[in-house]
């Protein structure tokens, strides 16, 4: 199968260039079940990919081991074609990748910049806290994404939904990513704040930026990804441009795991 | 405690004026509540003792002293519990580690350094000191250890803990009570000799206001820099005056007790002198565990609030998985706080041993109950990720006033029991009907 995808022209417009992350043979079980089964996926810059699929095949798990969330079992990682050790959060950071996860990951009894800063804290040249110094960048940052938030002093929990989003966005775009990952960014905002996160999309590619976009909102993926895959009981079902398959097409490979004939067909397709 | 709480709470009616001045001062409502239930107790003891004694005997300048003095050694050890208690966890070992490292230093000062060293040799004291900080930090460590990376919960590391150090503290001088310390030692304990006078107190006291003052004006200064909100310039004032007229209340108060009598007439004797017969008053002044308490009390806030280690601490209180993912080493940051909570309980052992000018290994019995009350009490949740030092110490100053008030008036070491027990429980439940109102 994978033979074919090498011949097959029309899916590798960018051949011949580094691929910003390529993942090749991610494998991960829990027990006796392969929640990821051997997948092999790539992320160029300035690309936007998403990745669909049901709840529970596998999509959660494979970003959270480029994140370094979770160990892999097997599989390797090259980021701008070298190979890239990521076993925890911070290597995964070391190498530029971001993650924004869809629980936000927030810690809700400290306040906006002491998340925004967790982790890689500004200090004083004593080596305290600046804090000040701190809550003026997260002023700045925030700012820019969302310039009517102004409850700095209190805690994340006493927060909506959008602005927690929000902070979330901050903390993985302040830090110059290279590849950020974004999963289910949307799910818990309203129409005018998931056009916000749209328009950052739109602009993070433009700076070069590569983004992972896991949703199960085939809308969402169709809108502002340039190619995407399937994932599938942990196997990859198919890879295609999102010009040229329809989202019925995409609907078929998510529920039967039937590859359309202008799509990339990975190991996880039914053979007929 | 539950009174105040409780009365505080529905009060709504004046809550225009009230919550105003709050905000302005930026007074926490939860302070209020603790010294509205200290001034509950003290008065509460003092009139009990009035009228079914004859004799008030709880607001009285020598009560307040021993009380503050009586305070230092749970106060010590509580400061480090809201660390622990804030990261979820729990330790219920500090009266067992504070026996086993009394125990420890007990023997290395009596029994192995001065035949090496000489009697009286002034290395003692800080060779010894110096041993028992490093065990307690040894023992917290390795709890710390088993708890983070071995992934055995706290509270049975701890509860088996509990049992295995007071074990060793029988272990180390075989049972035996082991006494007298290293007379330097001694003064740290507090008593009339291992207190600073005075005119030391009037000294820190000072300093102590002029401190309060200049974290007000730098505070205040920050703020502005940035362009932060800033507190009305009355509220500053007041809050100014406030804190430096407690701080010379406290002076005036620790002043106000006298040398007992018999002390004053030995220092007499050894300096040769001739003793009036109108009789002399020297004042105590602080005693020098409260000077550590408040010095611990400091470094440890300033650990809790302007370093990484304390909002790491405070991080993975809130939400475990998110400082794990921001890529917080949480396992060695666990193995750090109880290694602390164990120098604590160092630091805590020098101040009881010394105080009692013996160590036995029962030394801290019951403490862990003490401590744990005081950070709740103090406003430190279980549910993790909330607590302040300053509270944990005004809560260590409710228990030990609620503990020597009622030994004060003569009630049984039953009811006391009764009584500390039940209080625990009380705070825990105020604490949670505070939260679930808050949300």
């Amino acid at each position: 199968m994978s033979e074919l995808a090498a011949g097959s022209p029309a899916h590798n417009t960018r051949e011949g260039e580094t691929p910003l992350v390529e993942m090749t043979g991610m494998s991960k079980s829990f027990g006796g079940l392969h929640a990821v089964d051997r997948i092999d996926i790539n992320l160029f810059p300035g690309e936007v990919v998403g990745i669909l699929g049901h709840n529970g095949a596998g999509k959660t798990v494979l970003i959270k081991m480029l994140s370094g969330a979770i160990r892999r079992d097997s599989g390797t990682i090259r980021v701008n074609g070298e190979e890239a050790p990521i076993n925890n959060p911070r290597d995964a950071k070391d190498y530029g990748i971001e993650t924004i996860y869809q629980t936000l990951a927030l810690a809700d009894n400290v306040d906006a910049a002491s998340n925004l800063f967790l982790g890689r804290e500004l200090r004083t040249r004593w080596g305290t806290l600046d804090d000040a110094a701190m809550e003026a960048e997260a002023r700045k940052v925030m700012g820019r994404l969302n310039p009517r938030f102004v409850r700095f002093k209190e805690p994340v929990i006493a927060l909506s939904g959008g602005q927690r989003q929000s902070v979330a966005i901050a903390r993985a775009i302040h830090f110059n990513a290279h590849v950020l990952i974004m999963d289910e960014p949307t799910a818990a905002l309203g129409p005018q704040e998931t056009a916000q996160v749209a328009d950052l999309i739109k602009q993070l590619k433009a700076e070069g930026i590569g983004i992972f976009l896991i949703s199960h909102d085939i809308h969402d993926v169709f809108d502002l990804a340039d190619r995407l895959y399937v994932i599938k009981s942990g196997q990859v079902v198919g890879m295609a441009s999102t010009k040229e398959v329809t989202k019925d097409e995409v609907l078929g490979m998510i529920i039967l795991g039937k590859c359309p004939p202008n799509a990339v067909p990975g190991p996880g397709a039914i053979r007929d | 405690m539950s009174d105040v709480a409780a009365k505080s709470a529905p009060s709504a009616s004046d809550e225009g004026a009230f919550t105003r001045f709050l905000r302005a001062t930026e007074i926490d409502s939860r302070l209020l509540g603790m010294i509205g239930a200290l001034a509950l107790i003290w008065v509460g003891f003092h009139l009990y003792g009035l009228f079914f004694n004859g004799y008030g005997a709880f607001l009285t300048p020598r009560n307040l002293w021993n009380l503050s003095v009586q305070t230092a050694s749970i106060g010590v050890m509580a400061t480090g519990m809201v660390l622990v208690i804030v990261m979820r966890h729990i330790d219920l070992s500090v009266g067992s580690i504070l026996g086993f490292t009394a125990v420890a230093m007990g023997v290395t000062q009596v029994w192995y350094l001065p035949p090496l060293l000489g009697l009286g040799s002034p290395f003692i004291w800080i060779i010894t000191i110096i041993v028992g900080l490093v065990l307690g930090t040894l023992v917290g460590a390795l709890h710390g250890w088993v708890i983070a990376y071995l992934r055995v919960p706290a509270f049975i590391v701890t509860l088996g803990g509990q049992l295995v150090w007071r074990g060793a503290a029988y272990l180390v001088a075989r049972g035996e009570t082991v006494s007298p310390v290293d007379s330097t030692f001694a003064l740290l304990g507090g008593g009339p000799h291992g207190s600073i006078g005075a005119y030391g107190s009037w000294i820190i006291g000072l300093i102590a206001c002029a401190g309060v003052i200049a974290l007000i004006v730098l505070g205040r200064r920050q703020r502005q820099r940035f362009g932060f909100p800033l507190r009305p310039i009355w509220a500053e004032i007041l809050v100014g005056a406030v804190g430096c007229a407690l701080i010379v209340g406290f002076v005036l108060l620790v002043n106000a007790y006298p040398w007992p009598s018999g002390i004053v007439r030995q220092y007499y004797r050894a300096a040769g002198l001739e003793m009036p017969e109108s009789g002399v008053f020297i004042s105590t002044g602080f005693a020098i565990p409260v000077l550590i308490l408040i010095g611990v009390g400091i470094v440890m806030t300033f650990l809790a609030t302007r370093t990484r280690f304390g909002r790491y601490v405070f991080a993975i209180g809130g939400n475990p998985e998110a400082a794990e993912l921001a890529g917080i080493n949480t396992r060695w940051v666990t193995l750090k706080v109880f290694a602390l909570m164990g120098l604590l309980c160092g630091v805590s052992a020098v101040i009881s041993s010394a105080r009692l000018n013996s160590a036995t290994n029962a030394l801290g019995t019951l403490d862990e109950l003490y401590v744990i009350a005081a950070a709740v009490i103090g406003g430190t949740s279980f549910s993790g990720g909330l607590g302040t030092i300053y509270g944990a110490i005004l809560g260590a100053l409710v228990m030990q006033s609620l503990q020597s008030g009622m030994v004060l008036v003569g009630f049984d070491s039953a009811v006391q029991q009764i009584v500390v027990g039940s209080v625990l429980v009380i705070a825990v439940f105020i604490d949670t009907v505070y939260r679930r109102r808050r949300k």
